[in-house]
């Protein structure tokens, strides 16, 4: 085994460059200044999410923070927008499960604009009836091509099979038939119970001073009133499927199929969760994509892309294999997937592979870190997750201190080829069963398609 | 907009340029050869892409899969993309690790195997990657456009190439290809990062000066005729949702018209993103998505101009609501492109463009990749002064220069007007 990369831990964002306050409201404020940059990048979240949701409403949440910047009680959409498109500025928000996250990015002196609007429309937003029945069109029409798109049917589909009866099975962008019915007044009630400052994080990052960011922040958020706690938004853990269960989604006149199989995986808060983020690498993400992508691709040429993929977070997030295959091989990948899912549970890796996947873990985090948003990102997961403010000075260490057989141990503990859900969508098979439920751009061509994250 | 770059070639013809940035531990290197799909024809379109496909299967002194281990353990990330004009290939490492992305380039500019069994295994791969685009209506959509809109010019197909090609193209056809192509007078590599100017020429000088030059391959050029009246296709597939595009002929990027055209394109559809990494902004006070969205006509509209060697299009895509026809949308998008045409843009909206631009480039300087990628991107249909110069070019756009440009540009016996329609398949049950 080589040697680990050596990074030079006063670089990496930890006590001394990320500063922290607390606001009386329960807003948590973190900056890291960069002043090499021009920009600023403000991140964060509320603790309101499509858990929130009753089940026929799926798609409330996300609806709500879409519709955020439709109006306000000072402006109407298009001056909102005319405020920060006419400055080459941003700021979207979007639903989760768990959360309300916003993103923003603007020059650094723009940085006063971004936070009266980002305030404006979390605390004024008066969601005028036609700009929400608007946007509900125009979600419908979203959903419509969902519903044609492979990959995402597969996606579905896994849900269905791994979360049943849970709330991870509903989608959070909902269905055709849960939002035709959203409202706005649905969207207004939903503001006006959950959106509150208990457990908002914001975090800002770029080419402005730490001290006057969060004094910006404080004078524009700290009179938030209360209103409570945060909400507990926990959801139960998951029992693994038992044995293989199997959902085709035929979509005709479709070329390729999309394979998604796998089972749950652990939370992002889970002690074992950077081991298991370590065997995904293995499995499929190391080089290109791993284990998986050697046999499937590189090997048997059977697809353009073949990993997978952890989604720690929260809860019980889905840990994946994902393949885009022609029809005809898709049982050949599925079996090619099961012996590497057998193999990372029956015998740990060498030292070789161990090591390299290390020194992948630690050797890219200057790549990570190089943007503001990757900064930004990175200090708000670990704030989420509660992995301390130190966590990036310590995740060298942390990485270079897991051991062949705890590599074994996290991949028995989650995986087994025998208990799996495995979720196609694709031309309908001729002779075939299709089962399924019924719900309602890129510069030229390259060598490695792009991936869905894992996050480390 | 950018520190000092050096600009030199080496003996063999390759072109050289380092830009030292010191703002993190980073050094992206790139190499771009001149060779995309513009220089296919019929019979091995697609060969391009797959030849850069093939340029990942190995070397002798890198054999498969060693590079993908090696880079990543680096703590590195690689790729490599084919666009119609040129090739790229890029890394970008830890600084201290970038020797082994110039060795790697430097090597297979000369010595990939294209192994045949290798070429078999990347066939299936290719065709996969095809039918995965095939899933997607606008690729089919765009697909007919392109062939309506270049009748003789080679940007008629998509870089991935044709079926059929992609079933029949052989592993000598592909190494006739790369060596054809991959030469150090065909190529730029850019550099940029934590580095000494000197210290890196003189390693670039090392590795890549003794790789043989050769004859440049000829570009014949086979430009596209006026055309002489508006054309139309129309894509029927699976779905339920409409698209609607149309594609005005866009000037080249070296054409006085295209920067104006960037103020038109800014102020109807939104500001394209000309960088290859990074998000760009939303289009919500643009001309079209007033007229469309907010007319309740469409879900959604989005504008792109492209800087390429040769003239290439403006298009604007259109996701119609269902309730709505591409009919509707087209009549509305005409009436606004006629306004367009009848009275200049506004100040206000120039200056929007610019500032739009300039916060655009801004984020873009922010990434020691993207800045690598300007480097030589600039130079597969300009020069890098094109990128330094930009901002300056567009801040001197007049409201009058605009209308000139649209008068020119979008005119309807100048386009194509490209309709996917849903046939209506529903999901098998």
């Amino acid at each position: 085994m080589g040697q680990l990369p050596r990074l030079d831990i006063k670089t990496l964002p930890g006590p001394e460059t990320i500063l922290r306050r607390e606001l009386g409201n329960g807003i948590t404020f973190l900056a890291r200044e960069n002043f090499s940059s021009p920009s600023v990048v403000v991140s964060g979240y509320l603790r309101a999410g499509s858990l929130q949701e009753e089940p026929d409403m799926a798609g409330l949440a996300s609806m709500t923070a879409a519709s955020l910047m439709r109006g306000t009680q000072k402006r109407k959409f298009g001056q909102i927008y005319e405020s920060i498109e006419s400055i080459g500025a941003r700021l979207n928000f979007s639903a989760s499960k768990h959360s309300i996250s916003f993103s923003a990015k603007a020059l650094a002196e723009d940085l006063g604009v971004l936070l009266d609007l980002l305030h404006e429309v979390l605390l004024t937003p008066t969601f005028p009836k036609a700009q929400v029945d608007r946007l509900r069109a125009e979600m419908l029409t979203g959903l419509g091509i969902r519903d044609q798109e492979t990959s995402a049917r597969a996606d579905l589909a896994f849900n269905e099979l791994i979360y049943k009866g849970h709330p991870y099975a509903i989608p959070t962008e909902g269905t055709k038939g849960t939002v035709a019915q959203l409202t706005a007044t649905n969207v207004r009630s939903f503001h006006r119970k959950y959106f509150r400052p208990a457990g908002m994080v914001i975090c800002i990052v770029g080419g402005v001073k730490a001290r006057k960011a969060a004094n910006a922040v404080s004078t524009r958020f700290s009179s938030w009133k209360a209103n409570g706690k945060a909400p507990d938004l926990s959801v139960p853990s998951v029992k693994p499927p038992r044995g293989l269960k199997r959902v085709r989604v035929g979509l005709e006149g479709k070329s390729q199929a999309d394979l998604v199989m796998g089972t749950a995986g652990p939370s992002r808060s889970d002690p074992d969760f950077l081991l298991a983020a370590l065997a995904n690498n293995i499995l499929g993400r190391f080089g290109m994509f791993g284990r998986i992508g050697d046999v499937v691709r590189e090997q048997a040429g059977l697809a353009y892309y073949a990993y997978s993929t952890l989604a720690g977070g929260d809860g019980p997030g889905p840990w994946q294999v994902v393949a885009g295959v022609n029809p005809s091989n898709l049982e050949q990948a599925i079996e090619l997937i099961r012996g590497e899912l057998t193999k990372i549970i029956k015998e740990p890796p060498d030292e070789d592979e161990l090591g390299d996947n290390k020194a992948n873990f630690i050797g890219r985090l200057p790549l990570q870190l190089e943007s503001n948003e990757g900064v930004a990102g990175a200090i708000v997961n670990a704030e989420r997750h509660s992995l301390g403010i130190d966590y990036f000075q310590k995740y060298p260490d942390l990485v270079a201190r897991v051991t062949r057989d705890e590599i074994l141990r996290v991949a028995q503990r989650f995986i087994d080829p025998d208990n799996l859900a495995i979720a196609s969508a694709g031309p309908p098979v001729a002779g075939g069963k299709p089962a399924g439920r019924k719900p309602g751009k890129k510069k030229g061509a390259g060598r490695r398609p792009k991936a869905r994250g894992s996050k480390t | 907009m950018s520190e000092a770059v050096l600009r030199t070639r080496l003996r063999n013809g390759l072109e050289v340029r380092l830009k030292e940035i010191h703002t993190a531990p980073l050094i992206s290197s790139w190499v771009w050869y001149r060779v995309g799909a513009r220089n296919e024809v019929p019979g091995i379109t697609g060969i391009s892409h797959w030849v850069e496909h093939m340029q990942f299967k190995g070397t002798p002194l890198f054999p498969t899969g060693t590079l993908d281990r090696a880079i990543s353990r680096e703590g590195g990330t690689w790729n490599a993309f084919t666009w119609m004009d040129w090739t790229a290939y890029f890394e970008t490492m830890p600084q201290d690790r970038i020797e082994l992305a110039l060795r790697v380039e430097a090597d297979r500019m000369q010595n990939s195997l294209f192994d045949p069994a290798e070429v078999e295994s990347e066939r299936s791969v290719i065709i996969s990657e095809r039918e995965g685009s095939e899933n997607e209506p606008t690729f089919r959509l765009s697909e007919e456009v392109h062939a309506a809109a270049f009748r003789v010019h080679p940007y008629h197909h998509m870089t991935i190439g044709d079926m059929a090609d992609l079933h029949t193209i052989s592993r000598d056809d592909l190494y006739g290809h790369y060596k054809r192509h991959y030469l150090p007078g065909n190529a730029v590599l850019a550099v940029a990062g934590n580095f000494k100017t000197s210290t890196m020429l003189r390693r670039v000088r090392e590795l890549f000066g003794s790789i043989p030059s050769g004859p440049i391959p000829e570009y014949s050029n086979r430009p596209e005729p006026e055309q002489p009246g508006e054309r139309r296709v129309t894509v029927e597939g699976p779905g339920q949702t409409s698209f609607l595009e149309l594609a005005y002929q866009g000037p080249e990027a070296t054409h006085e018209d295209f920067v104006p055209m960037a103020v038109l394109d800014s102020a109807l559809t939104g500001a394209s993103n000309l960088n290859l990494f990074g998000g760009g902004i939303s289009n919500k006070t643009s001309r079209l998505y007033k007229k469309l969205v907010e007319g309740e006509l469409a879900a959604s509209v989005v504008g792109g101009l492209a800087a390429t060697v040769h003239p290439y299009l403006y298009s604007i895509m259109v996701t119609v609501r269902p309730e709505s026809s591409p009919e509707k949308v087209l009549t509305a998008l005409d009436e606004e492109i006629e306004r367009m045409l009848d009275k200049a843009v506004t100040v206000e909206e120039v200056a929007r463009a610019i500032k739009q631009a300039k916060a655009l480039f801004a984020y873009a300087s922010e990434s020691i990749t993207n800045q690598g990628f300007w480097l030589g991107y600039s130079e597969m249909f300009a020069d890098y002064a094109w990128f330094e110069t930009y901002l300056d070019r567009l801040s001197k756009v007049t409201p009058d220069q605009v209308l000139e440009v649209a008068r020119k540009r979008l005119v309807p016996t100048k386009r194509v007007v490209g309709v996917y329609r849903p046939n209506g398949t529903a999901a098998a049950a």
